[in-house]
């Protein structure tokens, strides 16, 4: 997460919109995004899980890959199996590093004459960058700067989008679709990052905040900020890039196995596939768990976890679940004490308190994958 | 009508004879939004004016809470351990943290009064 000084904070096409609905605005990887409206976190992250919430997350970066060849060339900077996606599917997988520490996470769809990547404000210009250096001269990186990013999320966000879109309405989890919205010409991914079913939408910037506004008239649909997002994600056990994964952190050790494909594994060819094949083999000494804090005390970041003698890791998101009712984490602790059950401490001002690994998700997600 | 009194820390107190009640502002409870957990201090712990005497967490993220005068905790709120979230209905009521026994009450006059704090805030925004 970086933080801008205000006089260099950019803003979405909805910043405007924002203020009208009263947002409380924030600096968030250099750019002014709203953390809450005048519900509340509390209540906007139960209405997502209720009903159905918008939200803004056009600071991420979208980029288009162009050429023949393109999931190919992708492939030497990730270990997913990119060439496998079928048009107009969708698949998450990372950018790794020599060591297989993560330089970001990413989503990719084959959009059929090109890739369509969404990645994280905070690495976006280094992910360009990157992209730009290894990928095959022949792939064209295009920028879509002037694009705006929404998200419906919510077990009505179906109904919604159907209104607007009938054909939305039979998408499956992880595919997409090119629709008109409004007369709005968008990629629409049946994806989101609060365990509910849900939908993104890349937009032109000149027709976002109509777009919004049409959603927002929805009698289901509230607008919901960055707070709420983070609460969501953490009930669903996703990982938010810069704090539960990283450059020293490995795609196993970070618990993402499952995206690091079959056909990679025997063929490799992508930074730091020999540490992951190794830590595959031997297993990590260290893992990516679930953490729930006896009582009613959150353990924040940066929490030190010990076995009661020792510490044996650090929490890296954690906080108070809505949905769940208490505090929640995730952290890593060494793989001798990362089994569902192991009881721990946590150690919170200086004060040890039980807690106890536990499987993630804390929120069975509620994907939509056909009838 | 019980004399309040407010300090820079978004901290009210209301004196009442030897004792005095303690809780944040209602100005405090809206900028942390969604309160989800209180610690408070132990009966019987002496908190000197301005040192961490109990610590309030919203959804987001961990504040403490400082003693606007010295003394010695007698007492403290028992409900916020189950229902946290009347910090954010009735911070300056029901939503009380603890109770000190004052230790200098002279403190307290150095504190702002409710125009003076209204003020503060104002100049704040």
């Amino acid at each position: 997460m970086v933080e801008a000084a205000t006089e260099t904070l950019q803003r979405t096409p909805l910043y405007e919109l924002h203020r009208s609905l009263g947002a409380k605005l924030v600096p968030f990887a250099g750019y002014e995004m709203p953390v809450q409206y005048p519900q509340g976190i509390l209540a906007e992250h139960l209405h997502t899980r209720s009903k159905a919430g918008l939200f803004d997350v056009s600071h991420m970066g979208q980029i288009r890959l162009r050429g023949a060849g393109a999931a190919g060339a992708l492939e030497t900077l990730c270990p997913g199996d990119i060439q496998a996606l079928a048009p107009m599917r969708q698949r998450y997988t990372l950018f790794t590093n020599e060591r297989g520490g993560i330089l970001d996470d990413l989503m990719v769809t084959n959009a059929g004459d090109h890739l369509f990547v969404v990645v994280n404000a905070a690495c976006k210009v280094a992910d360009i960058a990157h992209l730009r250096r290894h990928l095959d001269p022949r792939v064209k990186v295009e920028v879509l700067a002037e694009h705006a990013l929404l998200a419906l999320q919510g077990p009505q966000a179906a109904i919604v989008m159907a209104r607007l879109a009938p054909e939305l309405a039979s998408m499956t989890f992880m595919t997409a679709a090119a629709v008109s919205l409004g007369g709005a010409a968008c990629l629409v991914t049946r994806s989101g990052y609060t365990g509910e079913d849900g939908f993104e939408i890349s937009v032109p910037a000149a027709r976002a905040e109509g777009l919004a506004k049409r959603l927002l008239a929805e009698p289901e649909v509230a607008p919901i900020g960055l707070g709420a997002r983070d609460s969501l994600r953490l009930e669903a056990g996703l990982c938010l890039y810069g704090h539960d994964i990283d450059e020293t952190t490995t795609v196993i050790e970070a618990d993402l196995a499952w995206a690091y494909h079959k056909r990679r594994r025997q063929e490799g060819g992508f930074p730091g596939a020999a540490v992951l094949q190794r830590q595959l083999a031997d297993g990590p000494p260290r893992k990516r768990v679930g953490i729930l804090p006896d009582g009613r005390a959150p353990a924040r970041e940066h929490t030190d976890i010990t076995d009661g003698a020792n510490r044996i890791g650090e929490i890296t998101s954690g906080g108070f679940g809505p949905t769940v009712g208490g505090p929640i984490a995730m952290g890593y602790v060494t793989t001798a004490h990362a089994a569902p059950g192991t009881a721990l401490s946590l150690v919170v001002r200086g004060t040890p308190r039980p807690a106890r690994i536990v499987k993630l998700p804390f929120f069975a997600p509620r994907y939509y994958r056909g009838k | 009508m019980a004399d309040i009194r407010y300090s820079k820390d978004h901290e009210w107190v209301r004196r009442e004879g030897a004792l005095a009640v303690v809780g944040i502002t209602d100005y405090a409870q809206n900028q942390l939004g969604d309160v989800v957990y209180v610690e408070l201090p132990e009966i019987g712990r002496k908190v000197e004016q301005s040192g961490e005497a109990a610590v309030v967490e919203s959804v987001k993220a961990a504040s403490e809470v400082y003693a606007p005068v010295s003394g010695e905790v007698v007492a403290v709120n028992e409900l916020l351990s189950g229902e946290p979230g009347r910090v954010n209905a009735d911070a300056m009521g029901e939503g009380w943290f603890f109770t000190l026994k004052l230790s200098d009450p002279k403190q307290l006059d150095a504190l702002m009064d409710e125009a003076g704090y209204k003020k503060f805030v104002e100049g704040l925004s």
